[in-house]
């Protein structure tokens, strides 16, 4: 059995302790938000939130998230309310996705690295959002966070 | 085939007091059948783009996929100006996958700019004028080009017409006194107005003008404007479904592995050794293929990894990347096929003072696109419903019936949002297609079929591996006199080979070198290895003649205006050589396609470690005009993108008749620590609408390998960047 509270809901799931906590999202709980991009963790595009953390969860078995809380895409825009997450937003203002199926792990990644982080450097950006977009949006993903953490810094 | 605008574009027909107005398709009993199917008794189509419903909301139907590039608001965009729509009051739909949408206008487009002949990479699909009507391809960077400017923008204004006479016939005034605008009739002499939604049904009484008059530009009043994409809130907030969402009662999930060796034959599977496991429910065995079915992919997945699967071994196990080069060259020294031939290129040759040969070689790419290759096909009642996103929801609709060896009317397919196309998601490229119907056809649930990404990467249809030769003679006043360039495989658009430069004398050839790896088409085709070579090549010469690599260009585009200055805005917007930053350099590379032209300028260093960083590519855009702005620039950005990772590391290798490659691990991208700034100008030439989608990707590589040049002495005349270790050299050595 394994358990943990997705989006604030307290999960308890008769699945295999190895199955990667992606597949129990996609699979099991219909939340398909949180996408599958390579399985190995070389992409970012399965990236959630365990307590707050940014988590490849292709490669994250359930076992390993137990008694956490994880928050994916769906969780990120609930929480919000009617308007969405300032990332959110600043993704629409500054017309960030292309095809988007990047776009979910992306600002999961950059919704955690604010959190942690409200005012980071390029360098701390570039280390900390290594999330792969195909569809090349990289120089508007900087322009978003940029307003970001200037919003911040005022 | 006749086309002739009047039938092809618009007919009419009467249903129920309503007027239906259609893009006509050869058969016009088919509008009442899009009105049956996609109309409630309240409302009227006026063309089958366009819909207007009395509570004045209007509908267009997008007959084109989105897949990032912004179709889904750009075409709206084009027929709600026409019409003097309320942009805020315009809903947008995905044309469903009937030929009711067929997208006989892209065709025409294509027909258009590329001669009689249907492009290359459609052939086999396409072999009746009927079976072209049933074309909905997104791709050839076509959807604003042809269907917006053929489509959308007549349809818009041909309602618009029908609207004034309506309104005028109704106030019984004269139609030159009445108005259009923000989705109201005005009558500005008695104050009075009407909704489009009051006079939608009355409109059924006139006849759709096959040629309305259009706007002139001046009056444009959402084209050419920066409006946000109506894809995108859905695209921040998870909601935005792609075919791997798709999620049905009782769905199972299929996993493959085929012969990594390009269409080798299964031999044998351990089937037995997984049945016991959790949630699996059945292994099926295809031709070349094995296919785990379980009720979750991962346990599908890892069935799959612990079977002992064997397949038969071929003279195709012996191929590498090192012997179809070996191939290519025996190729280049036999006969080859004419391409380009002008003035006497041997004889210019043979007098030149100066002769200088180079080969330039790209390696086969994969798509790679976001989301892995996946579809979701249903078998039940004698039909089949198939769930996935597609750069031509008929095609797939056509290739599931034609696999499945039923009737295409009995096949529904459900479009998705696409996670990325860039060519693989084409109906010529279907192998995902076939397996996920193949497997589904042994179940009477839903089977959704998920490539892993290793599948993905080592079953795709590559950009091929091109080889080509030049040699070039300058005269004795070092004027280029003759170019000649032999090259492998002649691909769409057929011109991709073609320099715009004059020159006296050119000879362009190929030779066909067919191998086992299967061929498909790549953004933007053969541009994107034939620019490369090109840009390169004239790069070099224009060194070896002591000459500026951009004055150089520019004193062979005397006669292509539109050349001339797309570069020169390149060049003075990117500050062409002045205060550059010590250790960087500056590349420049030109190239049109699809009927856009494009000049990038990139700065590049050299990091200690030898490898290339790009610090910032100015790309100069002519696409005639830009509809959207905003996704005219992102599309450049991505385009850039997409050119700029295949330079640095883009690269399949083929050892033992498979590819080595697998997954991002060793198929790398760029990503955001790397990613250039990129500026992009638009030139409003006022020209013919030129595409979008891939025209930015081409010139890329060879305007960061132009600069990495000056950097360090070194002509980069294959790819990618990263297996090479760079070492910087003074500048006047160079
Ligand atoms: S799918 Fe998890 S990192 Fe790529
Ligand atoms: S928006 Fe398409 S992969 Fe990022």
């Amino acid at each position: 059995m394994a358990r943990f509270r997705v989006n604030g809901v307290e999960q308890e799931l008769d699945i295999e302790p190895e199955m990667p906590l992606l597949w129990a999202l996609r699979d099991e709980l219909g939340l398909t938000g949180t996408k599958f991009g390579c399985g190995v963790a070389a992409c970012g595009a399965c990236t959630v939130q365990v307590n707050g953390n940014p988590v490849r969860s292709c490669v994250t078995p359930v076992s390993a998230v137990e008694g956490t809380e994880i928050t994916t895409i769906e969780g990120l825009t609930a929480s919000a309310g009617a308007l969405l997450s300032p990332v959110q937003q600043a993704w629409i203002e500054h017309q960030v996705p292309q095809c988007g199926y990047c776009q979910s792990g992306m600002i999961m990644a950059v919704s955690a690295l604010l959190t942690s982080n409200p005012n980071p450097t390029d360098a701390d950006v570039d280390g900390a959002i290594t999330n792969v977009c195909r569809c090349g949006t990289y120089p508007r993903v900087r322009r978003a966070i940029r307003s970001l953490t200037s919003t911040t810094t005022a | 085939m006749k086309m002739n605008r009047r039938r092809f574009l618009l007919g009419t027909t009467v249903i129920g007091g309503g007027l239906l107005i259609g893009y006509a398709t050869t058969r016009p009993s088919k509008h009442a059948q899009a009105n049956a199917n996609l109309a409630t008794d309240e409302q009227s189509f006026l063309t089958t783009w366009l819909r207007i419903d009395p509570d004045n909301t209007v509908t267009v139907i997008v007959p084109h996929s989105e897949m990032g590039q912004g179709v889904l608001t750009s075409l709206p965009m084009m027929a709600a100006d026409e019409m003097d729509a309320d942009w805020s009051k315009v809903r947008v739909e995905q044309a469903p996958a009937t030929d009711l949408f067929a997208n006989g206008v892209l065709i025409k487009g294509f027909a258009v700019s590329m001669g009689v002949s249907v492009p290359r990479f459609l052939d086999g699909l396409i072999d009746t004028a009927a079976q072209i009507m049933n074309i909905q391809i997104t791709g050839g960077s076509s959807s604003v080009r042809f269907t917006g400017e053929n489509g959308m923008r007549v349809a818009g204004a041909a309602a618009r017409e029908m609207l004034i006479k309506t309104a005028a016939a109704r106030w019984e005034v004269p139609e030159s006194e009445l108005t259009a605008r923000l989705s109201h009739v005005h009558h500005e002499a008695t104050g009075r107005s009407f909704t489009y939604g009051d006079l939608v049904t009355d409109a059924a009484r006139f006849e759709p003008s096959p040629t309305p008059v259009l706007k002139d530009p001046s009056a444009f009043t959402l084209m050419g404007k920066s409006i946000p994409r109506i894809d995108i809130p859905a695209k921040v907030d998870g909601s935005a479904a792609y075919g791997i969402d798709a999620r049905l009662p009782g769905m199972l999930y299929a996993a493959v592995k085929t012969s990594p060796v390009f269409g080798n034959k299964l031999v044998s599977v351990n089937s037995d050794a997984v049945m016991q496991r959790r949630g699996v429910v059945r292994v099926v065995e295809l031709e070349d293929a094995v296919a785990v079915v379980a009720d979750n992919y991962w346990r599908a997945k890892e069935a799959l990894a612990a079977l002992d699967i064997r397949f038969e071994e071929t003279a195709n196990d012996q191929v590498s990347t090192q012997s179809i080069y070996a191939q290519y060259d025996t190729a280049l020294q036999g006969e080859l096929e004419e391409d380009v031939e002008e003035g006497d290129t041997p004889a210019a040759l043979a007098s030149a003072a100066q002769v200088i040969e180079a080969t330039y070689r790209v390696p086969y790419l994969a798509h790679a696109a976001m989301e892995p290759m996946n579809c979701t096909v249903h078998f039940h009642d004698g039909k089949c419903d198939v769930w996935t996103g597609t750069q031509d929801n008929l095609g797939i609709r056509g290739r599931v019936a034609s696999v499945a060896e039923m009737d295409e009317n009995d096949v529904t397919l459900h479009p998705f949002y696409l996670g990325g196309g860039f060519g693989r998601r084409l109906p010529n490229v279907t192998n995902t297609i076939d397996q996920a119907t193949r497997i589904a056809q042994q179940f009477d649930v839903p089977v959704k079929t998920i490539w892993s990404r290793e599948e993905d990467i080592q079953q795709d249809y590559y950009r091929p591996a091109v080889t080509s030769k030049f040699r070039a003679g300058f005269d004795a006043n070092n004027r280029l006199i003759a170019w000649e360039n032999h090259y492998i495989g002649r691909n769409e658009p057929a011109e991709a080979a073609h320099t715009p430069y004059s020159i006296e004398n050119k000879s362009i050839a190929f030779a066909e070198s067919e191998t086992h790896v299967p061929f498909g088409a790549w953004r933007s085709v053969a541009h994107s290895q034939h620019t490369f070579f090109l840009e390169s090549f004239v790069d070099e010469l224009a060194h070896r003649s002591g000459q500026n690599p951009y004055q150089f260009r520019l004193d062979m585009l005397a006669d292509k205006p539109r050349h001339a200055a797309v570069l020169r805005a390149a060049a003075e917007r990117a500050g062409w050589e002045r205060n550059l930053p010590e250790g960087h350099a500056q590349g420049i590379a030109l190239q049109e396609s699809f009927g856009s032209i494009v000049a990038q300028v990139a700065e590049v260093s050299i990091t200690p470690d030898g490898q290339v960083r790009v610090h910032r590519v100015t790309c100069a855009v002519d696409c005639g005009r830009a509809i959207n702005p905003d996704t005219v620039a992102s599309q450049a950005e991505s385009g850039v993108i997409f050119g700029l990772t295949a330079a640095l590391f883009g690269e399949i290798t083929i050892e033992q008749g498979r590819v080595v490659q697998s997954n991002f691990t060793d198929y790398e991208m760029l990503r955001l620590a790397d990613s250039p700034e990129i500026d992009v100008v638009t030139i409003k030439s006022g020209a013919a609408l030129g595409g979008l989608g891939e025209p930015a990707t081409p010139p890329v590589a060879a305007a960061v390998a132009n600069a990495v040049y000056i950097l360090t002495g070194q002509r980069v005349r294959e790819l990618p960047l990263k297996n090479y270790r760079f070492t910087t050299v003074p500048p006047e050595s160079v």
